[in-house]
This record gives structure tokens, C-alpha cells and sequence, in this order.
């Protein structure tokens, strides 16, 4: 298996944070999903070429992460929940954004009925309102 | 698990003459790593490995190696069954074959690794029948390599391994130190090629003159090292810069360039109160760290 690339030795970033951000990017991708095994700490080191303690410090961290499941004696699988979790995450902040918006526009002087028209328009047709004008 | 050592040296000296090979030499090589032993020739990297392998007496200063006093002559032979070496000069017996010379080494070691020795022989592509004094440089130091490869040791000590190999032949050895690191033998080697070292080194210790430079994880040194180039509206006060961390600072005219070990976000926001025109910060590889830190010495 080569998904992964070669770690670059020059590029000032610790080589495990490199493969952890590999690892990462492939898991968000698809390349990976969730129960997808990765390869030992030994083949992957060898592959990669770089200390077994690099593949050992990236998997380590990423299990911190939640985004590893480390068994012992059968290996590392890529867990994506934490991922559900953090868009989560995502959305809650979206909403506390959404709210403080909303709080303008009705300072402004704009009723609730026309900020969900708006709101609705430029979910549904985005650019129009600003042809209109 | 890595706080433990397998090598460790306190003030260790030696002197031929007026001439001082290594000076007070504190060293700490922790289990289950790659270690990476860098100097310039002559900066005393044979003569510490010589040392610590018992095979000269240091003028001062002691040491042990996986526990056992180098300058102890019974601790030093229990020593030397769970630990590989690779010489500098990979002696070998001219009058040997390849085959011969396997056989013979085989018989002094009880960890020897029949499956490996057959597959070294084949990726190696090392001539079973020809004569050891007719091989390459390269083949000899691969025939050096596959008797140490071929024991499983506690701990890989090897004096610039890559001699005289080809590419090819360096990233199959880098390959092999990693599969001896992944089953948990202790790798202590020394080189003066910096780009082999970059990738499967943890830890790299920087001899000059006898003294230790640098001791540091490579990863430490990969996230902490920086240069910061700069441009000033008017020649810059160097003494502003004179902080921790910064090891060089060269001027020209409006032009500041800075080497740094740690603290280059200091180091940018004080050019940015002498409201510098442009900051870029680069990464510094292994290699300029070498030479600056040898440079400045």
C-alpha cells in the first residue's frame, strides 16, 4: 500500500506531523475510512524509510486525536466519529454566527418575515437579490 | 523506554601526544532509537567508538555500554556478544571468500540469524566464491554490513557504514536500519553524509574537535531552527537581536539575516517593531545546521 508519499526531511515540520496530516487528509478525503486498517509501524517505516519511532509518535497522536483506534497486537484503524463530532462542532458555531447576523439585521430595521426571505433567496437563488438592485 | 540508555560516556578524553582526539566527552544514546553520530573527518567519532567498544583505553573519563564499564576487560567481552560492530576500515581476510568469511564470522555468534545472512546474500548480490580481496569497496562494506546484520544484537554500532556504497546500496542499508530499529535493536551509527541521516535518525549528536556540538532529538531540531531573512528602512541595530536562541547575525547595509536554534517568533516581532520592510522566515535542513553550528565553533 502507498498512500502515503515520501516525508519530506527539509521542509521544517517533525516528520510524524507530516505523516499525521497524510494520514489525516486521507481519512477526510475517503481514501481512508472508518475500520480501514493501516499498515504496521515495521512496513510502513520501512516503506517510508524513516525511524519506526516516527510512525509509532504519528500513530500515538492521532489515537490522542481520536481519529486512531490502537489494538493491541493487531494494529492501527482509522476511526472517523470523531469527525461527526467535530462537524458538530462546526455547526453550533454556524448557528451562534447565524443568531448574531440576525441581531443586526433586525437592529437595522428589518422584520423577521423579510430576513427569512432573504435568507431563503439566497439559499435558493444565490446572487439574484443583488442583480435586482 | 527511551529514557533508558545503552551508551554513556562521563568526561571521556583521549590523547595522542600533545593531540587531543576527544575532549570530555559527555554522551547519552537512548534504547530503542536511531542515533546518528555526525562529525567532519578527524572530528573523533572513530576514536570515541573505538573507545567505548574497548578496543582503545581513554586517556580520562569513563563510560559503560549497555551497562558495562568500557575499561573493564570481562564486562567489555560480555559486552561485545550483544553488541554489532562495523569498522571504519571494514577489516576483513583477504584470502576468505565471501561464503568462507560468513561461515566464519557465524561461528563466533550465538544470535545469528541464519534467514537474514541468505537474504542479505541475495539482496546484496554479493558473489558467494569470490575472494574478499577482490571485491569492490562498496561489496566490502556490504559483506561488512551483512556480518553485523546478521546477529541480533541489543545494540548497532557502526562507523560510516555507507562507504563507499551507490545510492541504490545506501537506501537498502537505511531500509535495514530501520527493520533492525523496528525490532527493537539500538542503532548508534556514524557518518559524515547528513542527507542519509535526515530521514531515519531520532536523535543526532554533532563531534567537532574532539567536543560534542549538538545533542538533540531531530525533531526538536526540524520545529526550532530557522533562518529570518530581513530587509530595514535603515541599517538595523545588531545588538537588538542579540537574544536567546540567535547563534549568527550577518548585516548588510539594510539586509539582516539571522540563524536561529528557538525563539525566531522573537526574533520577527522585534523586526517588526524596527518596522521592517520584509521578514521571511525558511526552515534550516539538517545540513546547514551542521555547518552553521560547526562554523561557528
Amino acid at each position: 500500500m502507498s498512500l502515503f508519499s515520501k516525508l519530506a526531511p527539509t521542509t521544517g515540520q517533525p516528520l510524524y506531523l507530516q505523516l499525521m496530516q497524510q494520514i489525516r487528509h486521507a481519512a477526510e478525503t475517503g481514501a481512508l475510512r472508518d475500520g480501514d486498517q493501516l499498515p504496521s509501524i515495521r512496513t510502513l517505516a520501512e516503506e517510508l524509510v524513516v525511524s519506526p519511532n516516527t510512525i509509532a509518535k504519528a500513530y500515538s497522536e492521532l489515537e490522542h486525536e481520536g481519529r486512531l483506534e490502537l489494538r493491541q497486537g493487531s494494529g492501527a484503524f482509522i476511526c472517523v466519529k470523531r469527525r461527526t463530532r467535530s462537524l458538530a462542532d462546526q455547526v453550533q458555531a454556524s448557528r451562534r454566527r447565524l443568531r448574531e447576523l440576525i441581531e443586526q439585521l433586525r437592529e437595522d430595521g428589518l422584520l423577521d418575515e423579510e430576513i427569512r426571505r432573504a435568507f431563503e433567496a439566497e439559499l435558493v437563488y444565490p446572487g439574484e437579490m443583488v442583480r435586482k438592485r | 523506554m527511551t529514557n533508558e540508555v545503552v551508551i554513556l560516556t562521563h568526561a571521556l578524553s583521549k590523547s595522542y601526544g600533545r593531540g587531543e582526539a576527544v575532549r570530555g566527552l559527555n554522551l547519552s544514546v537512548g534504547r530503542n532509537c536511531i542515533t546518528a553520530f555526525l562529525g567532519r573527518n578527524g572530528a573523533g567519532k572513530s576514536t570515541t567508538i573505538k573507545m567505548l567498544l574497548g578496543m582503545i583505553r581513554p586517556t580520562a573519563g569513563s563510560g559503560t555500554v549497555l551497562g558495562k564499564r568500557i575499561t573493564d576487560a570481562e564486562a567489555n567481552r560480555q559486552m561485545r556478544q550483544r553488541v554489532a560492530y562495523v569498522a571504519e576500515d571494514k577489516p576483513l581476510y583477504g584470502y576468505m571468500t565471501v561464503e568462507q568469511t560468513i561461515n566464519f564470522a557465524r561461528s563466533f555468534y550465538s544470535d545469528w540469524r541464519i534467514d537474514i545472512e541468505k537474504k542479505l546474500l541475495l539482496d546484496f548480490e554479493l558473489p558467494a566464491n569470490r575472494k574478499v580481496k577482490s571485491l569492490s569497496k562498496g561489496m566490502r562494506t556490504k559483506l561488512a554490513l551483512l556480518l553485523a546484520f546478521a546477529r541480533h544484537p541489543e545494540l548497532l554500532i557502526l562507523d560510516e557504514p555507507s562507504e563507499g556504497l551507490d545510492p541504490v546500496g545506501i537506501e537498502y542499508l537505511l531500509r535495514t536500519l530501520v527493520s533492525c530499529s523496528a525490532e527493537g535493536v539500538s542503532v548508534f551509527f556514524s557518518s559524515h553524509q547528513i542527507a542519509e541521516v535526515e530521514r531515519v535518525a531520532d536523535h543526532i549528536c554533532i563531534l567537532e574537535k574532539g567536543c560534542l556540538l549538538m545533542d538533540a532529538s531531530v525533531d526538536q531540531v526540524r520545529q526550532s531552527y530557522r533562518r529570518i531573512d530581513m530587509v530595514f528602512p535603515a541599517p538595523p541595530p545588531e545588538h537588538e537581536f542579540r537574544i536567546l536562541g540567535v547563534e549568527t547575525i550577518k548585516t548588510a547595509g539594510r539586509q539582516m539575516s539571522i540563524f536561529a536554534s528557538r525563539n525566531a517568533e522573537a526574533v520577527v516581532e522585534r523586526a517588526q517593531d524596527l518596522s521592517a520592510v520584509s521578514v521571511e522566515v525558511a526552515p534550516v535542513s539538517l545540513r546547514d545546521v551542521f555547518l552553521e553550528t560547526v562554523r561557528e565553533n
